[in-house]
C-alpha cells in the first residue's frame, strides 16, 4: 500500500533522491520527505509493534502526536530509540529500525499477548496490581524478571553519547510559538507595532496547515501562497528572528519558555553545528499558536497499519505527493474530513464512501463531496476494521441518534480508513504556565479561558495568549482574526500600538458543527478481542477505561494511573480527550466534571543530551584550583575534591599506595618538617569601626579582647545554636580582622557575615571582603619548621620571644611579601605563611629547596586530617552534621559566658541543648589497636544477632590508623561520653562481627603542648 | 521562574540568580527571651496563601539582601524594597491594596 504520487508533494524535491535503511532493507526517498512519508512511498505501511499486545501497528498522523510510529534510529553510539517517524527528516544514509519485535516485525512472538487476550483478561487495566499479588517472593524471582523481559520501548543505547549540545540564553520582547497562520499572523502585527519577535516553528517549514489547504483562499491566493509571503515578508524584517525546527518545549513563570531546536538531526555529519540546542527565553510577552490535533474515533481494531487521521492523510498528499492507500473509507463527525476525500479523489484514489456519525450531513463541504460521486453515508460509523497487517475491509453500522447501534451495515473492501473525531487545542504550553481552560461543549474541545485565570508576568498583567487553533478558532477566518487580535493585545501590554491594519479576506466553506461521538459500537459482543483502542502508544482500550470506572476510578487522574491512559512518550495527544469522554460517559458525568489531567513540560521528548548542554566531562562542573596545584599535579599529587576545590589527598612516590603515602607524610612532619598548600582554607576580612563589636556577635568568643597582632581560635554558630564553621581570626589592625574559614565553609560564612550585616545590624559601620583566591597559603609544620625558614632566607625573627604561639607578623621570606601567622593544626611547631597568589608557587619552590637539608615534604590532606585528628582536633562536617553544639565537643572555653549575646547564645539555653544525655565528643582506642573501626560505625547498648534493631548511643565521626602512635584512634558522638570515661562500646559492623573499643580522652598526642614551642 | 527586580542595582533578576531567605521582617529573639518568643523566632513562619513578603539576595549579582512582596497564588510582584526596614514601605502597602482589596495585611 502507499505509493509515490506522480504529481504534488510540496515540501519535497523529486530532482534528488535519498538512499535509507528501514531494518535492513535499502530504501528511496527525497530531500523533504520525513521517515514515515518514504516509508509509505516505499508501500511501508507496517513499521512496528504495540506496547502491551504487540499488535502490528502503522502510521497514525503526520506530526508530533504520532503514536505508533516509533523507531530506533542510528547504530553505535549514536543509536536512539523511540524516535517519531512524522517528525523525521529523511537524509542520505539514515538507518532505522523498528521496535517491540521478536524475531521480526512481521512474524512476532509477543502478538501471543493479544491472541490470548481474546479468551482471557490479559492486560487489562490495573493488569499488574491485580495478577502478580502472591506469592510475595514470587515477584523478585520470577513475575520482575520476565515483565522486565518483555516491557518497555525501544531499547536504550549503550555507548557514551558522541554528540555535542548547547544551552542558548536569550530575551525578546515576544515570543510566539508555532509558525502557522496564527503565529505568522500574530508575529506580523507584533513586529509591524515596533516588537522584537521571536517566532518558532517546531517543523521545517513555516505556514502549518495552511501548506495543505489549498482550496482556502487567503487575500485573493491559496493558503499555500498566503503562508509563503507571509513568512518572505517575517523573515525580511530586521525585529523578527525565526527559527525552524525549533519546538515550544515549556512555559514557565513570567515570560520564561524553553524550546527545543534540533540543529543537526537531519544533517548528522555536519562538523560545525551541535545536535540540538536548548534555547532559555525570557519573554515580555509570549504568544501560543500551537495549533490542534485531530482525534481518531473509537471504533472497534482502530489501530491497524491503514488506519490514518484524515488530516494526516490529506497531509501526505499535498506536502510529500504520497497516497498512503489506493481505496479509501471516510470516517467523520465533523466536515472538515470531507477536505480529505476531496484532496484523495483529486489525487486519484478512490474514496469509497464517507461515513457521518451525525444523521444529517449538510454542509458546503459534504455537499462539495457528493458532488464527485462519493457516496456520504450520514448515520453511520464503523461497527468493526478487518484485517490482519493491514486493512481489508470496514464493517459499516447504522447509529441511533444516541450514537448506539441501529442496525447492521454492509463491508465496504478498502485498504485504508481515515478518521476524524474532531480537533483538540493544543493547549500544554498555556497549561504549563498556569493557563486556565474551559471545556466547550459545542466544539467538543477543551480551550483557553484566560477569564478564569491567565499566566501573568511580575507586574500582574496577562503575559500569555493563546490564539488561532490552540485558541478554539478553528475557521481560517476566525483563526487570522484571533492571530490578529493576539498580536496586537501582547504589545499593547508593552506599551506600543499596532498599525490599523485590515484582516485578510478569507474565502473558505462554512461548516456544519461537529457532533459528540465518543465510542462506536461493534457488532460482537463488547468484549476481549475486540478492541477499541484509545491510547495507541499504550495499548489502552475502551473497554479499560470503562473497567476503571466500574471499580469505582472516578477521577481523571487516577483512571489515567490505572490504565495508563496518556502516560506514554506522547502524553495522550490523541488520547486524553477520547479516554476523558469516555470516562464521563461510564460515569454519567458531563466532561467537565471529571476534570483534564495536567500538561507537564516537555511538550514532545527532548533530547538528555540537550538538557546537559555543554555541561560534561570537564565542563560539568567548575573545579578550583590552587595556584601550586601544576606542581602537585607534576609531584605525584593524588587529587580529591573538597568543596569546589581539588586538593592533594597525599603525594605519592612510585611504588607507595595511599596509606603508604600518608603513613610517610605524618612521620615526616612529626620528625622532620612538612609542606602543605593550604591556600584553600577561607580567608575573609572584615573591616570598619563596628568590626571588633560584629565579630563578638558572630563568634561564639569574644574578638574585640584580641590584641592586633595575635590570632585567636574562632566558633561560629547559626542562630540555632549549632556549630557550623570554625577557624583562626587574625586581629590584623583596631578596625581590621582577617578570619579564617574551612576551604569548603568560605562561602557560606563570608554569606552569612553579609546576611547579618545587610538584615540585621545594618547600622554596623563594617565592610566585609572574601579574599580567599587573592591569597596563596602555606602551613610548614615540624620540629624543623623554623630552620626550614630560616634557611628560605628571612627578614621575621622567628623566635618564640618575638614571634609567639598565636601570633602574627609582616614581612618577606624567599624574597615574597608574607603575612606569617604562628599557628598550628597539627601540634608541632608550626607557620602559615599568606603571600598574594602570585607569588604562591616561587615561594612554594623556594620552602621545598631550602627545606632539602631538613628533609622537608609536602603533606596532602590525609595527613593533615590524621595529625589533627591524633591532636584532638576537631573538622567541621566530621565531628559536626548541623546537629553538633560547641558543648557537644567539649569546646566550653570557646563559648563566652560573659558576652551578653552572640549568634545562637539564646538557642544554647533551650532545654534540649543542655541536657547531659546529649551526644558528646569522646576519643576511642580499639581493643584491639591494628582494628580501625569504620567511620559512621554505631555504638549500641546491647549487640543483638545480625537484622535485629538495635538501640545505638552514638556513632564514629573520625577514623584512622595513627602512624604516630602507631595504633588505631577514633572521635565518637557518645550519649553522655563525658561521663563514659574507661568504658568499653560494642559497635556492630556490616558483616556481623563486632568490635570493641574504650572511651579515652580525645586528645590522643602531646596533650600538654610541648612540641609547640 | 519568576523575575524580581533588585531595589539595589535595578537589574530584573531571573530566579536562578536570587537565593531565596524566607519571611521576612521578622523579630530577632535573643538572650533574655522567652521560650515561646524564641521558638517562634526561630521555627514558626508565616505560609500564607496570596500576600507574602520574603527575603531574597541577588546573590549572583550585586550581592545584597532585598525584600519581595508578592502574591503565592498568582506570582504576581507587588513590589522589591530596601531589606533594612522593620516594615513594608508605604508604596508598597498602597500597591498591595489597589491589587488586592480585600487583603488584610
Amino acid at each position: 500500500m502507499g505509493f509515490r504520487l506522480e504529481n504534488g508533494g510540496r515540501l519535497i524535491d523529486r530532482d534528488e533522491a535519498l538512499g535509507f535503511r528501514f531494518n535492513g532493507q535499502e530504501l528511496r526517498g527525497h530531500p523533504g520527505d520525513t521517515l514515515a512519508s518514504a516509508l509509505m512511498a516505499n508501500g511501508r505501511r507496517l513499521v512496528g509493534r504495540s506496547f502491551k499486545y504487540h499488535r502490528p501497528r502503522g502510521i497514525l498522523a503526520s506530526g508530533a502526536e504520532e503514536p505508533n510510529a516509533l523507531v530506533g534510529l542510528g547504530s553505535g553510539a549514536r543509536f536512539e530509540p523511540n524516535q517519531r517517524a512524522t517528525t523525521t527528516e529523511l537524509f542520505d544514509g539514515l538507518e532505522a529500525k523498528s521496535q517491540n519485535h521478536w524475531p521480526s516485525l512481521e512474524r512476532d512472538v509477543g502478538a501471543l499477548n493479544a491472541a490470548v487476550a481474546g479468551v482471557a483478561p490479559v492486560f487489562s487495566a490495573g493488569f499488574y496490581y491485580k495478577t502478580f499479588l502472591a506469592p510475595r517472593v514470587a515477584w523478585k524471582h520470577l513475575f520482575e524478571p520476565i515483565i522486565r523481559q518483555a516491557a518497555g520501548l525501544g531499547q536504550a543505547p549503550t555507548e557514551p553519547d558522541p554528540d555535542t549540545y548547547e544551552h542558548f540564553h536569550t530575551h525578546t520582547d515576544v515570543l510566539v510559538i508555532g509558525g502557522g497562520p496564527a503565529g505568522l499572523m500574530a508575529a506580523r502585527r507584533a513586529a509591524e507595532a515596533g516588537a522584537q519577535v521571536l517566532l518558532i516553528e517546531q517543523t521545517p517549514h513555516f505556514g502549518g496547515r495552511a501548506l495543505v489547504e489549498d482550496e482556502t483562499k487567503i487575500d485573493g491566493m491559496s493558503a499555500p501562497d498566503w503562508a509563503a509571503r507571509e513568512t518572505a515578508a517575517l523573515a525580511a524584517m530586521p525585529s523578527v528572528t525565526m527559527r525552524a525546527r525549533t519546538m515550544g518545549a515549556g512555559l514557565y513563570d513570567h515570560g520564561y519558555a524553553m524550546l527545543y531546536e534540533r540543529v543537526a538531526d537531519h544533517r548528522p555529519d555536519a562538523p560545525d553545528a551541535p545536535r540540538h540546542r536548548l534555547w532559555r527565553v525570557r519573554a515580555g510577552q509570549v504568544i501560543v499558536a500551537t495549533g490542534a490535533i485531530e482525534r481518531p474515533l473509537t471504533c472497534a481494531n482502530n489501530d491497524l497499519p491503514g488506519v490514518m487521521l484524515a488530516s494526516a492523510v490529506r497531509d501526505y498528499l499535498r506536502l510529500y505527493g504520497v497516497c498512503p492507500g489506493e481505496r479509501f473509507v471516510i470516517v467523520a463527525n465533523n466536515d472538515d474530513a470531507y477536505r480529505t476525500a476531496i484532496a484523495l479523489q483529486a489525487a486519484g484514489a478512490v474514496v469509497r464512501a464517507v461515513l457521518d456519525v451525525r444523521s444529517a450531513a449538510t454542509g458546503a463541504l459534504a455537499d462539495q463531496v457528493r458532488a464527485l460521486q462519493i457516496p456520504v453515508l450520514e448515520g453511520h460509523g464503523v461497527a468493526k476494521i478487518r484485517g490482519g497487517k493491514d486493512v481489508e475491509a470496514v464493517e459499516t453500522v447504522r447509529l441511533a441518534a444516541n450514537g448506539t447501534r441501529a442496525g447492521g451495515g454492509e463491508a465496504l473492501y478498502v485498504d485504508s480508513v481515515a478518521l476524524s473525531g474532531g480537533w483538540s487545542p493544543v493547549v500544554h504550553l498555556y497549561s504549563h504556565c498556569g493557563g486556565k481552560l474551559l471545556w466547550d461543549d459545542k466544539a467538543l474541545m477543551f480551550r483557553p479561558a484566560p477569564e478564569r485565570g491567565a499566566p501573568i508576568g511580575p507586574d500582574g498583567g496577562v503575559n500569555t495568549r493563546c490564539c488561532g487553533a490552540s485558541n478554539g478558532a478553528m475557521a481560517t477566518g476566525a483563526c487570522l482574526a484571533d492571530a490578529a487580535r493576539a498580536g496586537a493585545e501582547a504589545v499593547a501590554a508593552m506599551g506600543l500600538t499596532a498599525p490599523d491594519a485590515a484582516l485578510p479576506a478569507v474565502d473558505e466553506p462554512a461548516e456544519q458543527p461537529i457532533e459528540p461521538h465518543w465510542f462506536t459500537p461493534s457488532r460482537d459482543k463488547y468484549a476481549h478481542g475486540t478492541k477499541h483502542f484509545v491510547d495507541f502508544q499504550n495499548d489502552v482500550t475502551a473497554a479499560d477505561v470503562r473497567l476503571a470506572a466500574r471499580e469505582g476510578y472516578e477521577s481523571v487522574e487516577h483512571t489515567k494511573r490505572y490504565t495508563t491512559l496518556g502516560m506514554a512518550t506522547d502524553q495522550g495527544k490523541t488520547s486524553n480527550i477520547n479516554g476523558l469522554a469516555l470516562l464521563a460517559e461510564a460515569l454519567d458525568k458531563p466532561i467537565p466534571e471529571v476534570g483534564t489531567t495536567t500538561f507537564r513540560p516537555p511538550y514532545t521528548p527532548i533530547s538528555m543530551g540537550a538538557i546537559a548542554g555543554s555541561a560534561k566531562g570537564p565542563l560539568f562542573k567548575a573545579i578550583r584550583q590552587t595556584p601550586m596545584h601544576a606542581w602537585h599535579a607534576e609531584h605525584g599529587a593524588d587529587f580529591e575534591p573538597v568543596g569546589d576545590w581539588f586538593r592533594p589527598y597525599c603525594y605519592l612516590r612510585p611504588g607507595e599506595d595511599r596509606y603508604a603515602a600518608v603513613t610517610r607524610e605524618v612521620l615526616n612532619a612529626r620528625q622532620r618538617v612538612g609542606v602543605l598548600d593550604a591556600s584553600t582554607l577561607g580567608k575573609i576580612v572584615v573591616q570598619g569601626p563596628d568590626a571588633p563589636k560584629f565579630l563578638d556577635l558572630i563568634y561564639t568568643n569574644t574578638m574585640s579582647s584580641l590584641k592586633v597582632g595575635r590570632c585567636r581560635y574562632g566558633l561560629m554558630c547559626t542562630e540555632n545554636g549549632f556549630l557550623f564553621d570554625d577557624g583562626v581570626v587574625v586581629r590584623t589592625g583596631p578596625d581590621s580582622y582577617l578570619c579564617h574559614t574551612t576551604s569548603g565553609g568560605a562561602d557560606r560564612v563570608a554569606a552569612h557575615l553579609e546576611e547579618w550585616l545587610q538584615t540585621e545590624w545594618w547600622d554596623f559601620a563594617v565592610h566585609t571582603a572574601n579574599v580567599t583566591d587573592q591569597w596563596v597559603q602555606i602551613a610548614v609544620a615540624g620540629p624543623e619548621a623554623r630552620a626550614l625558614l630560616t634557611a628560605a632566607s628571612t627578614d621575621i625573627d622567628l623566635s618564640a620571644a618575638a614571634l609567639p604561639f598565636m601570633s602574627y607578623v609582616e614581612g618577606h621570606i624567599a624574597g615574597a611579601p608574607v603575612r606569617l601567622f604562628r599557628i598550628s593544626f597539627s601540634g608541632e611547631l608550626a607557620f602559615e605563611i599568606a603571600t598574594p597568589a602570585s607569588h604562591g608557587p616561587a615561594l612554594w619552590q623556594a620552602l621545598l629547596s631550602a627545606g632539602q637539608p631538613m628533609g622537608v615534604m609536602p603533606y596532602g590532606t590525609e595527613a593533615l586530617h590524621v595529625m589533627r585528628a591524633e591532636k584532638g582536633f576537631i573538622m567541621i562536617g566530621d565531628e559536626t552534621d548541623g546537629t553538633v553544639t560547641p558543648q557537644d565537643l567539649g569546646l566550653h572555653w570557646a563559648v563566652s559566658k560573659k558576652k551578653t549575646d552572640f549568634i545562637g547564645k539564646r538557642a544554647q539555653e533551650r532545654i534540649d541543648l543542655t541536657r547531659p544525655d546529649r551526644k558528646q565528643l569522646v576519643g576511642l582506642f580499639t581493643t584491639e589497636p591494628r582494628q580501625v573501626l569504620p567511620d559512621g560505625a554505631h555504638a549500641v547498648v546491647e549487640t543483638r544477632e545480625r537484622g535485629k534493631p538495635m538501640t545505638t548511643i552514638g556513632h564514629v565521626t573520625s577514623t584512622y590508623f595513627s602512624p604516630t602512635l602507631n595504633r588505631s584512634i577514633a572521635m565518637a558522638l557518645i550519649e553522655g561520653g563525658a561521663g563514659r570515661m574507661g568504658e568499653e562500646l560494642k559497635f556492630p559492623l556490616e558483616d556481623g562481627s563486632i568490635m570493641r573499643a574504650t572511651v579515652v580522652d580525645p586528645v590522643f598526642y602531646d596533650k600538654e603542648g610541648a612540641r609547640n614551642v | 521562574m519568576l523575575m524580581l527586580r533588585c531595589p539595589y542595582c535595578g537589574a530584573d533578576c531571573a530566579e536562578t540568580e536570587l537565593a531565596p531567605g524566607g519571611e521576612a521582617h521578622l523579630t530577632r529573639r535573643g538572650p533574655g527571651s522567652g521560650d515561646a518568643d524564641l521558638a517562634s523566632y526561630l521555627f514558626q513562619r508565616e505560609n500564607p496563601k496570596g500576600v507574602h513578603f520574603e527575603r531574597w539576595r541577588h546573590v549572583y549579582g550585586c550581592g545584597k539582601w532585598f525584600h519581595a512582596a508578592r502574591c503565592t497564588v498568582t506570582l504576581e510582584v507587588f513590589g522589591t524594597y530596601s531589606a533594612q526596614t522593620l516594615e513594608p514601605p508605604p508604596e508598597i502597602i498602597e500597591r498591595i491594596r489597589e491589587r488586592r482589596p480585600d487583603w488584610e495585611g
